[in-house]
């Protein structure tokens, strides 16, 4: 089946993937939730981007959008969601695109992997026949020729004995083996982008590793762009290029990883790393929690979201609790929405955080 | 040394795995936990951990006696608590509370906050100087919440704000020993501190005794004092934090802290890491002799015919292993 030639949009941007002041609004019989509110960040083929947040930061919603899998009902019914804003994959906006077109997309053109593959996939269907089933929707092929290709792939991404076990159910597998099989899937028609929602979470730290090693080694081989979506900052830093820290259904930060980890410049990045124990670091007496607790999605405080736990918005001379900062470039590929100027996050940088951050660790 | 606060000696859970409809014969067994032996002291913490299926919470669970061993002896504060029976038990349980994982299943969404944390009181038909509502506004103040929220209910919480509750709940007999399951692993990162730093406050002014159960190693570097390594139902290893973290002897141990992805992008290459191959295997059928040895790169002849015994090797460090690493001279 092949997909229709589309006329580029002359409006879309050169790069592979760009996500353009998105917003995605459900309604709730609470209220309207904002969950993703004026998002934008970009992506090239070959690359990886980390989007790091707590839960309710918005990021699982917004790699649900670029799939496609929200429920838009243009009706005011509850549970529906509206999305604005523009998502650009190789020239085609996916917000404008028919929901028949976004389907046809899915598999080939991108694809997921979720946290749980018990539920993401079908326990009346073996594995192999899910990933055959996927397979055959893109490529014309019989089925003899899908089952072989599906026992390849599940001998790339490590299965034992993969002939026989292509016939098992995913109940028949371990928990490490089933996200194995579940990558399988997503890979099997060579997506170009990949999107991987907190893949490793419910494994244990040493099939993690493995899992990790995994996504690494395919990342060289089909040169995709990959999204991966965590909110550990050890996973994240195994395998991202770029790192984009949400917060309250908005950018906090975005640059490049070695930025984000050694010379963060966003209040709340300082206190997620502050807050994480650290295996690589002395022990310190005491962890430096985040104050309060994340917003409520359908009350987001005014201004700039984080200011009901920052440290320093009294700093801003009350601009953090009316005027919501923009994104603003601080240095080469490296945006901070914060309304703190260079001089005063330096200075606290030096003074406070970066002698709690590094000082104690290894050279 | 004084006594003890808990001793655990040869705990062994088997769950039966049975068969057929009518005469229900025997089978097989989960070996979920096979032969414990460990001791925690007043105000000490003392850490399991371990992947899943290594028998971590079902330890817990035994400790607090919500599971009834199969065999061994649990002793807390001098009296044998192995096979009370419930009523028996009921007086003893001020003692010995536990925390929960789950801070939304773990509270009934039907009862007001002040219900919940003043249960305790009512089980146990405990009086309280001023009345049971000062008592247990008096907790929810000690674990950091408002005390004028005692009439509302647990989804008017957050996670953090509800996994509170749960502690002060925990906290409203004053045990002296709390069994926490993962205490925070359902918690978010900035979170998670919060509640770390709550638990360390409260048993220095409470003067606790906790057994945390985690499988994050991180974390458990920060809370505890002491850790115990399970692996398939087993302690293989058991020492102070500091020569666990720095001198890990067993092999699992290494594995398990090398795996530890570290939020340093310029430290991955660095360090070296050890990949285990596959899964835990099942407790059903558990490999013989030492059960690491399916998986451990160290693995020989002796390893597959002969279990090594948990010894110690280094003042306060015992492990189970035939060809342990940074072991001491000898």
């Amino acid at each position: 089946m092949s997909l229709p030639v589309v006329v580029s949009d002359p409006n879309a941007p050169e790069v592979f993937l760009a996500v353009e002041d998105l917003r995605v609004h459900f309604l709730t019989d609470d209220g309207l939730v904002r969950s993703v509110d004026g998002l934008s960040f970009q992506l090239d083929r070959g690359r990886t981007l980390g989007i790091v947040g707590e839960s309710g930061s918005g990021k699982s919603v917004t790699s649900m959008s670029i799939m496609g899998l929200h429920r838009v009902v243009e009706s005011s019914r509850a549970g529906s969601a509206r999305i604005q804003g523009h998502i650009w994959l190789d020239g085609e906006d996916l917000v404008a695109a028919s929901p028949e077109r976004v389907r046809r997309l899915r598999g080939k053109k991108m694809a997921m992997i979720f946290q749980d593959p018990l539920s993401a996939m079908h326990p009346y269907y073996t594995v192999g026949d899910q990933i055959i089933e996927a397979y055959r929707i893109h490529n014309d092929v019989s089925r003899k020729v899908a089952r072989k290709h599906a026992v390849d792939l599940l001998g790339r991404v490590g299965i034992p004995r993969p002939a026989a076990r292509v016939d098992d159910y995913p109940h028949q597998f371990s928990g490490g083996m089933r996200q194995r099989a579940m990558i399988a899937m997503a890979l099997s028609c060579d997506p170009e982008l990949l999107i991987a929602d907190e893949p490793t979470t419910a494994l244990d730290v040493t099939v993690q590793a493995q899992i990790l090693d995994l996504i690494r080694d395919l990342r060289a081989e089909f040169n995709s762009a990959v999204i991966i979506i965590t909110h550990d900052l050890g996973v994240v830093a195994e395998l991202a290029d770029d790192i984009l820290v949400m917060y309250a259904g908005r950018a906090a930060e975005h640059g490049a990883a070695e930025h984000i980890f050694r010379a963060p410049q966003h209040p709340y990045t300082w206190g997620l790393l502050g807050s994480m124990p650290r295996l690589d670091r002395a022990r310190a007496e005491r962890l430096r929690p985040i104050r309060g607790t994340p917003p409520s999605l359908i009350n987001v405080p005014s201004g700039c979201p984080f200011h009901p736990r920052c440290d320093y918005a009294e700093l801003t001379g009350g601009d953090s609790l009316t005027d919501v900062p923009g994104m603003r470039e601080i240095g080469p590929g490296h945006q901070i929405a914060c309304h703190l100027d260079a001089e005063q996050r330096l200075r606290i940088w030096r003074r406070d955080i970066a002698p709690k951050l590094s000082s104690e660790g290894t050279a | 040394m004084t006594e003890p606060l808990l001793s655990v000696s040869g705990l062994v859970k088997h769950y039966p795995i049975r068969h057929g409809v009518v005469l229900r014969r025997r089978v097989g067994a989960v070996r979920a936990v096979d032969g414990l032996d460990f001791t925690v002291a007043t105000g000490e913490t003392l850490a399991l951990v371990g992947e899943s299926g290594s028998g971590k919470t079902t330890t817990g669970r035994l400790l607090t006696r919500l599971l009834e061993p199969s065999a061994g002896r649990i002793v807390l504060a001098g009296r044998d608590i192995t096979h009370l029976s419930m009523g028996k038990l009921r007086p003893l349980r001020r003692d010995f509370q536990m925390i929960f994982q789950d801070p939304y299943s773990s509270l009934n969404p039907r009862h007001t906050v002040g219900t919940i944390v003043g249960a305790p009181f009512r089980l146990q038909k405990v009086r309280t100087a001023h009345g049971v509502k000062r008592a247990v506004q008096d907790l929810l103040e000690l674990v950091g919440l408002n005390p004028e929220h005692y009439n509302r209910y647990p989804h008017e919480f957050s996670g953090g704000q509800r996994q509170r509750i749960g502690i002060a709940r925990t906290l409203a007999l004053r045990p002296r020993l709390i069994v926490a399951d993962e205490p925070v692993s359902a918690l978010d990162v900035s979170i998670q501190a919060q509640v770390i730093n709550l638990l360390e406050d409260l048993q220095d002014e409470l003067d606790l005794t906790y057994v945390v159960i985690a499988h994050d190693l991180s974390v458990v570097r920060h809370i505890a004092d002491r850790v115990a390594v399970m692996y398939l139902g087993k302690i293989v290893e058991l020492a102070g934090r500091d020569a666990l973290y720095d001198t890990p002897m067993h092999p699992y141990t290494v594995a398990l802290l090398s795996a530890v992805p570290v939020p340093e992008p310029a430290g991955q290459q660095r360090r070296e890491r050890i990949r285990l191959q596959g899964d835990v295997p099942s407790p059903v059928n558990p490999p013989p002799a030492c059960r690491f040895h399916t998986r451990c790169w160290k693995a020989r002849e002796i390893c597959r015919t002969v279990e090594p015994p948990l010894a110690e090797l280094a003042s306060g460090h015992q492990v189970a292993c035939h060809f342990p690493e940074n072991a001491p001279e000898s």
